[in-house]
């Protein structure tokens, strides 16, 4: 067997120093091969990230690195001087990072900074630098790229730019490529783009990758092993294969039941309870202890050795705990008979040919001389006790959709009846009194909420602006903190006191006061951990049950849609493409967006080999939408009538709404 | 481009507008006021005849307008002499201290706030942005008068005042420039610590460049363009305070030609002062303006 | 550390201030058989060419700048903030408008604008207040406008729209608690800009007139006598450092504060 590219013992760096030191990598061994994809998954926090910085030696200054060592080959990195690393950065180790937007210094062409790479790194082609940035472009797949090379980062998109970086970390034909987390900030679409990237040039150039990322999706679909890591331990590594069929450390195992999924919707999901330990103490046990179902008191008592070997292993005491144990199938109350109940369910919501559109002006006088379509032509309906999940990239106009329909932006034109009235003709202390029925949950909890505000003020603020008197309010506080699981003490805190999770709950129970009839959730999981996205989720749907409230829940997130969703429109540059109900636009999409939209999510199951059906380019603007169908610019079976003319929604026998030619 | 040379039209415009009325803002009668109580009816109208008082305020705003596109400015009360050519005597004076002053600051500064920035935190960088909070805090009336006393006076190495002289554009120089390099180099620290944190300077180090060719090829490229931006504006707080150094110094500029016509409220002659500072502070901001256009790819390029 | 001798000499400042009406001095008293006395242990700072007390005129000239200050920075800040504020929130054609005029008014540098209105208003501490006034609203106005505007996207005001809550419980519960902290920054540090500002009118003849003590005319008239009587410049010039630097120690102090605060 070949000698690892990569690898690291024992690695443990700590950050600061006193009372203030926190360790966020602990004791970290691992190898990876030639060729080969190990994954570090876990969730924010884990110290997965400061794990990569580590073997760039690129932490940061307050951080230093207290024990291990890293070999690259037959270097010891920690070893080296600043000198003789600096020639492994970007030579044999080659990094890219979450943020491709931000990642590439905007005043510099592109082509100029894969250069300076090319001149560190690559000997050989120092004398035609400019030559070998033009094939390094053309290898990661950028369209022309002897015009590309003399542009700068503003004027490629997202997916361009991670491109760039990935060409820019090429230059130095590295041995290992760390990845942190290189998909997380781009749309699905694009995310399978890059991955397939990836991987055909790992089989040109035998490189190995290090993928960091929280996504089991990606994981299952290019990595050949895993790490997981928790609270600054590896505490297990498989091969993706045996991980996915058998999880063996209890996280790993929660992790998989918090996933959201189809088959898990009529129960509630398994949610990871209470927080990942702080980082700053001696650990005496197991660090998963707290948040364990099968913890005992050994577990308190002594630090887990690791079972198994460097390449499989976990940590634990007890040898496949709760492996054994059938997962609990505990189903929502009332599950069955709202089900039932409401085939028939009354129509609340009725939009009709939305539009929301924003001027373009330009010059002193502030002509308009155009309009972004943000929103351009959107029919929803929604059903008391329902949830309807609007889906698109983003820049689709999701979220102006919802701020239209809450009168938030004043739409340009359409119909808004929610409850057989006319949202968008009501004005002043009318609208105000109604905005109590539609409430609005946001993506980042800490922003929507007045930071100098306590938590009694900012859930009761409903309350007080619709004229409820003062002892009515604290019964009412006291009420909805206990439902949506948040200690009675909270409320003479500030917001910046809790942690993302909670602060969530508290959004919930500021909209939730007002016994809305429908909530609009924005992304509200967007910003979470899986372990706690589980727990929102469970808590969105476990009130809905109570009070048949509907949801109008925007997200880009499919799993989360297939688990919460009754239906599901599709959104592309403004409008509809499809909607229907979730099983009919997730099991059998008919227009070619949604397919190649579902087909483009990772799913979390290694076997499943599914056939991406990779979009040409990007999303065009909504300033100057395309003629014809929006989307057939990127359409793999756009014809002739679709660049003509605009296909008109029409009803499918079996109920679903569809705007395309094809069909 | 186009529309924001339209807007600095317009901004000049208001500025003209406001110089205008500044004569109207006198309270009671300002030929009364200029003259005094005690003078003769017939020296009255005559001033309310040259200064054009006597017509009605939109046709006084109008002639000024037309005279002002002939650049002229009206004549000096006291002198007689042509405002306009009162102005261009002095102009290049202060020209010459501003730029001096402008210079001095820029090398003082540039150095000082990029090592401040590297050894953030150090004794280095604590003692760099003591020493330009005393320079913002020191006002320039009360720095000259204490150059005068330590170098004129008591060394005897610079003449005290004037500008015929070697050596006479050294102190008030120092003076002018001492606030603006305090300014600049906070500014210069600031700007490049917030750069040092962004992304594209994570990705420059993971490809392997010295931390030096990551400070001056990228972050500092950077970090000037906001520094271009203020620098204009700072430019223009030059000018204001050569009003102050050039009568500390007897300098022989715009600033000083300003307070003199103040004291012999010489006011047509006030009114050029103002306008003519007020007019290079905008061309200086409306040149930086498009300097940074022309600097930053970002709007540069579509 | 540095925050609270910054802090301490402020309070002096502003002890000395309030309480010069009451101590038992006569800093206008001409004094003439000790003109231009050195400091010593009769007369502490010394005496200036008319035989006044160095020490009474500082505590006087305290008074005038403490007043000035105060009164310019609170006219303007609210003026400014009340302007930039409502330009922000509502924007549109009003927006448009006050920014233009703002841009005007920016387009003076620092203090001529001042300069030329208080030589046309003539001299007196109400026409100070009024000529650094008319000039230092633009400032928190435009602060306060940027502060407004990008305030007025926080979703925290959109998720107070959506509960129903009206324009006025927005502007004054949800966005002016806000745009506070920043200019309470900025006033600290305009309380610097303007004590600087007085002293320089002063000494160009156009704040405070004779025989009133101002830290700006003494450092004037002290520097007729550089040579003979040092102290004279000396001594006000130290007064005008001490404090603008206090006080600008107190905006650095009070700005690296807030940014803690702004990271939730």
């Amino acid at each position: 067997m070949d000698k690892p590219v990569l690898q690291i013992n024992n690695l443990t760096t700590s950050i600061g120093r006193g009372g203030d030191r926190v360790v966020p990598v602990s004791n970290v061994s691992f190898q990876i091969r030639q060729d080969e994809t190990m994954a570090l998954l876990g969730e924010s926090g884990c110290g997965k990230s400061m794990t990569a910085l580590s073997i760039m030696r690129l932490l940061p200054p307050s951080a230093e690195i207290t024990d291990g060592d890293i070999m690259l080959e037959q270097s010891h990195l920690l070893d080296l001087s600043e000198r003789a690393m600096r020639a492994e950065r970007g030579g044999r180790v080659g990094m890219i990072f979450q943020e491709p937007m931000t990642s590439l210094n905007p005043v510099m062409t592109v082509g100029r900074q894969i250069g300076e790479a090319v001149k560190l790194h690559d000997a050989d082609n120092r004398k035609r630098v400019m030559e070998r940035v033009e094939e390094l472009l053309d290898d990661v797949g950028i369209p022309d790229p002897a015009r590309r090379m003399h542009e700068y980062p503003h004027q490629l998109s997202g997916g361009m730019k991670q491109r760039i970086m990935i060409a820019m970390a090429l230059a130095g034909r590295p041995r290992l490529l760390i990845a942190d987390e290189p998909t997380t900030a781009l749309d699905v679409t694009i995310q399978a783009q890059v991955l397939q990237l990836m991987k055909q040039l790992q089989q040109q150039t035998g490189m190995a990758i290090l993928l960091i990322t929280h996504d089991l999706g990606v994981v299952a679909e290019v990595a050949d092993r895993v790490g997981i890591m928790y609270a600054g331990e590896i505490v297990e590594t498989a091969d993706v294969a045996d991980f996915f069929s058998q999880p063996r450390h209890p996280y790993s195992q929660r992790l998989f039941e918090a996933l959201p999924t189809p088959q898990k919707r009529n129960r509630p999901l398994q949610a990871i309870e209470g927080q990942v330990p702080p980082l700053n103490a001696e650990f005496g046990g197991c660090r998963f202890v707290d948040r364990c179902p099968y913890a005992q008191t050994l577990c308190r008592e002594q630090i887990p050795q690791w079972r198994g070997d460097q390449n499989s292993g976990y940590r634990c005491h007890f040898e496949d705990a709760g492996s054994s144990d059938a997962v609990a199938t505990e189903e929502f109350e009332l599950a069955e008979e709202s089900i039932q109940g409401d085939t028939r369910a009354q129509a609340l919501l009725d939009v009709t040919d939305l539009k929301v559109w924003f001027p373009i002006r330009k010059g002193v006088f502030h002509r308009t001389v155009g309009h972004v379509r943000a929103v351009d032509g959107v029919d929803l309906n929604l059903s008391t006790g329902k949830t309807l999940a609007l889906v698109g990239e983003s820049g689709c106009g999701k979220t102006t959709a919802g701020k239209g329909i809450l009168q938030l932006i004043r739409p340009t034109a359409g119909s808004v009846m929610f409850n057989g009235e006319e949202l968008t003709q009501l004005k002043g202390r009318a609208l105000r009194k109604r905005r109590a029925d539609i409430q609005l949950i946001f993506q980042d909890p800490a922003s929507s909420m007045n930071p100098r505000m306590t938590v009694e003020e900012i859930i009761a603020e409903g309350l007080v602006v619709q004229g409820v008197g003062r002892e009515q309010r604290q019964l009412r506080i006291a009420e909805i903190l206990d439902q949506v699981g948040l200690p009675g003490d909270a409320v003479g805190r500030y917001p910046h006191e809790f942690s993302g999770g909670q602060r969530q709950r508290i959004a919930i129970a500021r909209a939730l006061i007002l016994e809305p009839q429908l909530i609009i959730c924005d992304e509200p999981t967007s910003a979470l951990d899986v372990s706690v996205q589980a727990q929102i989720l469970n808590l969105l749907k476990e009130l809905q049950q109570q009070r048949q409230i509907s949801y109008l829940f925007i997200t880009h997130n499919l799993a989360v849609v297939s688990y919460l969703a009754d239906d599901v429109a599709v959104m592309y540059l403004g409008r509809i493409v499809e909607q229907g109900s979730v099983e009919q636009i997730l099991d059998e999409p008919l227009h070619p967006y949604t397919q190649a939209l579902l087909s483009a999510v990772p799913v979390p199951d290694p076997d499943s080999k599914r056939e991406v059906i990779r979009l040409q380019g990007d999303m065009p603007s909504p300033a100057n939408p395309p003629s014809g169908c929006y989307f057939h610019p990127r359409c793999p079976q756009a014809m002739d009538e679709c660049r003509r003319s605009y296909p008109a929604g029409r009803e499918m026998d079996d109920g679903r709404r569809l705007s395309c030619h094809l069909v | 481009m186009i529309s924001r040379l339209l807007s600095a039209l317009i901004t000049l415009l208001g500025v003209i507008t406001l110089v205008f009325f500044l004569i109207h803002f006198i309270p009671g009668d300002p030929v009364e006021y200029i003259l005094g109580d005690s003078a003769r009816p017939a020296d009255r109208n005559a001033l309310r005849l040259q200064l054009g008082l006597d017509q009605p305020l939109l046709q006084q705003y109008s002639s000024y307008l037309i005279n002002l596109l002939s650049l002229d400015l009206g004549r000096s009360l006291h002198s007689n002499q042509s405002v306009t050519a009162l102005l261009a005597e002095r102009f290049p004076a202060t020209l010459e201290l501003a730029l001096a002053a402008f210079l001095i600051a820029v090398t003082i500064a540039v150095p000082l706030g990029v090592m401040a920035a590297r050894r953030r935190g150090t004794a280095w960088d604590s003692s760099a942005m003591t020493m330009s909070l005393l320079g913002v805090s020191i006002p320039n009336f009360w720095l000259g008068p204490m150059l005068i006393l330590l170098f004129s006076l008591w060394l005897g190495w610079t003449p005290v005042s004037g500008r015929e002289q070697a050596g006479s554009l050294i102190l008030p120089a120092i003076t002018l420039g001492a606030s603006l390099s305090a300014v600049l180099a906070r500014m210069v620290r600031s700007t490049l610590l917030e750069v040092l944190n962004e992304d594209y300077i994570r990705t420059a180090r993971a490809k392997g460049l010295k931390e030096s060719s990551v400070i001056w090829r990228h972050a500092l490229m950077n970090a000037m363009l906001p520094v271009v931006t203020l620098l204009g504006l700072q430019l223009g707080a030059l000018l204001a305070g050569a009003v102050i150094t050039e009568t500390v110094f007897s300098w022989p500029g715009i600033g000083s030609l300003l307070i003199e016509s103040i004291q012999k409220r010489d006011y047509p002659l006030v009114q050029g002062c103002v306008l003519l500072v007020a007019v290079s502070y905008l061309l200086i901001n409306t040149t930086t303006d498009l300097l940074y256009q022309l600097l930053d790819p970002r709007i540069r390029t579509p | 550390m540095k925050q609270w001798i910054a802090m301490a000499i402020l309070l002096l400042w502003i002890a000395a201030a309030l309480l010069e009406p009451l101590l038992p001095i006569s800093p206008d008293e001409i004094h003439l058989p000790a003109i231009l006395a050195a400091p010593s242990a009769d007369f502490w700072l010394g005496n200036d060419g008319l035989g006044r007390s160095v020490a009474e005129r500082l505590i006087a000239g305290a008074r005038i700048a403490f007043v000035v200050a105060f009164s310019t920075v609170l006219v303007s800040a609210l003026a400014g903030t009340v302007i930039g504020a409502v330009s922000g929130y509502v924007g549109g054609a009003l927006d448009h408008f006050i920014s233009r005029v703002i841009d005007i008014m920016l387009a003076f540098p620092g203090i001529l604008l001042a300069i030329a209105l208080a030589a046309i208003l003539g001299p007196g501490i109400e026409n100070l207040i009024i000529a650094i006034s008319s000039v230092g609203w633009v400032g928190y106005a435009r602060l306060a406008r940027s502060q407004a505007m990008s305030l007025r996207t926080r979703e925290h005001i959109t998720a107070a729209i959506a509960l129903g809550s009206g324009q006025g419980r927005i502007v004054f519960r949800h966005l002016l608690p806000l745009m506070m902290a920043p200019l309470l920054v900025e006033a600290s540090f305009g309380i610097a800009a303007v004590i600087v500002a007085e002293a320089g009118l002063s000494f160009l003849g156009l704040g405070v007139q004779p025989p009133q003590a101002s830290w700006g005319s003494m450092i004037r008239e002290g520097a007729g006598f550089l040579l003979v009587a040092p102290h004279l410049a000396i001594f006000p010039g130290i007064a005008i450092m001490l404090v603008v630097l206090s006080a600008n120690l107190l905006g650095d102090w009070m700005r690296d504060r807030l940014d803690v605060r702004q990271n939730m």
